[in-house]
């Protein structure tokens, strides 16, 4: 454990869906913290728990669902058992968030200006001119042109990747001290999706902003994340540094991953396949959720689940690094 | 043209009327007002080759996509496939038996098969529209061989859509395409819906496909390393038109139009972790006010007032005057 203290630190985070059948582990025991100015990439395939995860940590887990256990601390301050008044204070002031949809994150009858403004006195005790003035500068700081008369538009005159920009502002409306971002580029365009991402990374630079970024595009994460946590069947099988976990992976998960998406550089013949499809949470197989799909399966793997074992920077949940199991097989 | 190509499109153009409602025009006045949304599309496609349209949303490829298989008609332009025309009023019986040969996949698995269907009425429904096998047991038997060809097991055919995951759905549907002993099958994002480690079973399962059955797809998406990874040909649109059309190794390794490299230069790749991107500025506008002249023009660095005032014709496989007049170094030709 560093000195700093994280910004984030979720510690043994468990979230279940109780229905008639019993309870449904969505995210099952994960760890990891996310440093003022990092960037976590949370990467994983529909169904995996990045989404719900990112929901737990800033408590918008509706019923069925709940937090079943572990520990989420901002800054060293609990807040995975405040009462939701309190909850409520902290969200948007001290976690923003940005959504995949920026037409639904924004009240479609309300001006730009109105939204902007309303958040920020909120939060704080500016005035309201004070407070519009703040607004002005925050949607030039995530680059709408012309941000004093486009304030007063409505979000529906705004373009997609424009409006991504004014979600974006109203997460910065208060300097949060975290951004959750889950999947803020998936409904955009290539060419806005990379200006969206460059915006991201130099606010994250600039304000000292931890973000916590959920997305299925290793792409994306590759160029903006610090490290990387990819998730399972609602456990992180590897988290590490960006560079280490893209290039080269060691959870077999993570590689087939790595290697089913097709690249610009090199037309492959064939992409890696990984057999079969990500468990339904009602029937996560025993030991190893990923097991029925490993290539590198040895009886261990289908009793006992694996825990994080520590790899240089990497921690990766695979008992094929655990020195005292037996190996069956190289890995490759 | 030496060779007569499998599919063949010509100067294809669709318009759409996006006016207000009549009594709104005469009340508030405005014009009638119209989107074009495929403007002058021509390209070839050989027998057993993929070819790809790739672009952003508003590029109109499915408009294409779905005028290449007859869904919608249009205004200009004619599509030939294997000969035959399909909008000729002339050569209806050779065009109805044309249509068996061409299938389409969509992109949503979830909304392309009828969720009262059982799979097996699913797959057995171009069979029995074209008459292609006769007895209810041996049309079983073709749609078991049909499941198991997708990698779906036989006994699958009982079950309902519902009961499948979105890339099982996806092979169900390419099943049904290839029920008809399709030739030409058109993609339209067919994995956009998908997981990647599903998409990579579903890129394979379809390049298999091809392999053994000589298919020739045109494949529509917007994901640029899909398209390098599925297609021999690539055309690249923007605003309705094509700016760009290339051999795969030579669009990626070499792009020439300022569009086409502003696009591979903002796909963020998962090699390229650090590296630094030349920002891309703007967005797609307006298609119902494109710009005048080229309409790339306005996010063009190299624009200057003949790109503004001229629509620059596709030469050399790329529409753009800078090219063209050589002011960027790069032959057109080569």
């Amino acid at each position: 454990m560093s000195v700093v203290q994280p910004v984030l630190s979720v510690r043994d985070l468990r979230v279940e869906f109780v229905t008639r059948r019993g309870a449904l582990k969505a995210i099952d025991g994960i760890s990891f913290d996310i440093a003022k100015g990092e960037v976590l990439g949370v990467v994983g395939e529909s169904g995996a728990g990045k989404s719900v995860t990112g929901s737990a940590v800033i408590g918008l887990i509706d019923p069925p669902g709940r937090i079943a256990g572990g520990e989420i601390l901002l800054s060293g301050m609990r807040i995975d058992n405040l009462p939701p008044e309190e909850m409520r204070r902290i969200r948007g002031k001290r976690i923003g968030m940005i959504f995949q949809d920026p037409l639904t994150s924004l009240n479609p009858l309300y001006r730009v200006s109105e939204q902007l403004v309303e958040t920020i006195r909120t939060h704080t005790n500016l005035s309201s001119s004070a407070a519009r003035k703040r607004a002005i500068d925050l949607l030039a700081d995530v680059g709408i042109p012309a941000p004093e008369r486009r304030i007063d538009s409505y979000p529906h005159e705004f373009s997609g990747g424009m409006r991504q920009r004014v979600v974006i502002a109203l997460a910065l409306c208060v300097e949060p001290e975290l951004i959750i971002a889950d999947e803020p580029t998936t409904a955009l365009d290539v060419s806005v999706q990379a200006q969206i991402i460059a915006l991201l990374k130099r606010l994250g630079r600039e304000h000292g902003t931890a973000i916590m970024l959920v997305t299925h595009d290793m792409g994306v994460i590759a160029e903006t994340a610090d490290r990387v946590a990819v998730m399972y069947a609602g456990r992180i099988a590897e988290i590490g540094p960006v560079r280490d976990v893209v290039q080269n992976p060691l959870h077999p998960y993570a590689k087939g991953l790595m290697g089913a998406i097709p690249s610009l550089e090199s037309a492959a013949d064939r992409l890696v396949q990984i057999p079969g499809s990500m468990p339904r949470l009602s029937a996560i197989p025993p030991g190893c959720p990923f097991n029925p799909r490993c290539p590198y399966v040895f009886d261990r793997c289908r009793v006992e689940r694996p825990e994080p074992i520590q790899q240089s920077e990497h921690r990766v949940a695979c008992h094929l690094y655990d020195q005292s199991s037996v190996r069956s097989e190289a890995v490759a | 043209m030496t060779e007569r190509s499998y599919v063949e499109v010509n100067d294809l153009r669709r318009v759409f009327d996006v006016s207000k409602p009549w009594l709104n025009r005469v009340l508030e006045g405005g014009e009638k007002q119209y989107l074009k949304a495929v403007d002058g599309v021509s390209f070839n496609i050989a027998k057993g080759e993929t070819f790809a349209l790739v672009g952003e949303s508003g590029s109109g490829k499915s408009t294409v996509a779905r005028m290449v298989v007859g869904l919608l008609p249009p205004t200009s332009g004619e599509v030939i496939i294997d000969g035959i025309s399909m909008s000729s009023r002339a050569a209806l019986a050779e065009r109805q038996r044309l249509r068996r040969r061409i299938q389409m996949i969509f992109q949503d698995p979830y909304a392309s098969l009828n969720p009262r269907w059982q799979v097996d009425q699913i797959v057995a429904e171009p069979i029995r529209a074209f008459g292609l096998i006769d007895g209810e047991k041996d049309i079983a038997g073709r749609v078991g061989e049909l499941l198991s060809f997708v990698g779906l097991h036989p006994a699958d055919g009982k079950k309902y859509p519902h009961e499948f995951s979105g890339g099982q759905r996806q092979r169900i549907a390419i099943a049904r395409a290839l029920a008809s002993n399709a030739e030409f099958i058109v993609c339209d994002e067919p994995t956009s819906a998908l997981d990647v480690s599903v998409q990579a079973q579903i890129l394979n399962l379809m390049r298999d496909l091809q392999d053994r059955l000589g298919l020739t797809y045109l494949f529509i998406s917007h994901n640029l390393a899909v398209v390098r990874h599925m297609a021999s040909r690539i055309g690249v649109m923007y605003l309705g038109r094509i700016v760009e059309i290339s051999n795969g190794r030579e669009l990626f390794s070499r792009p020439k139009h300022p569009y086409t490299r502003m696009l591979l230069d903002a796909v963020p790749d998962v090699g390229m972790t650090g590296r630094q991107r030349i920002p891309v500025s703007g967005e797609i506008p307006n298609p119902i006010s494109p710009p005048s002249g080229c309409t790339f023009n306005p996010r063009c660095p190299f624009a200057n007032e003949r790109c503004v005032a001229e629509v620059p014709p596709l030469l050399g496989g790329v529409a753009c005057h800078a090219i063209h007049e050589g002011r960027l170094g790069i032959d057109a030709a080569a």
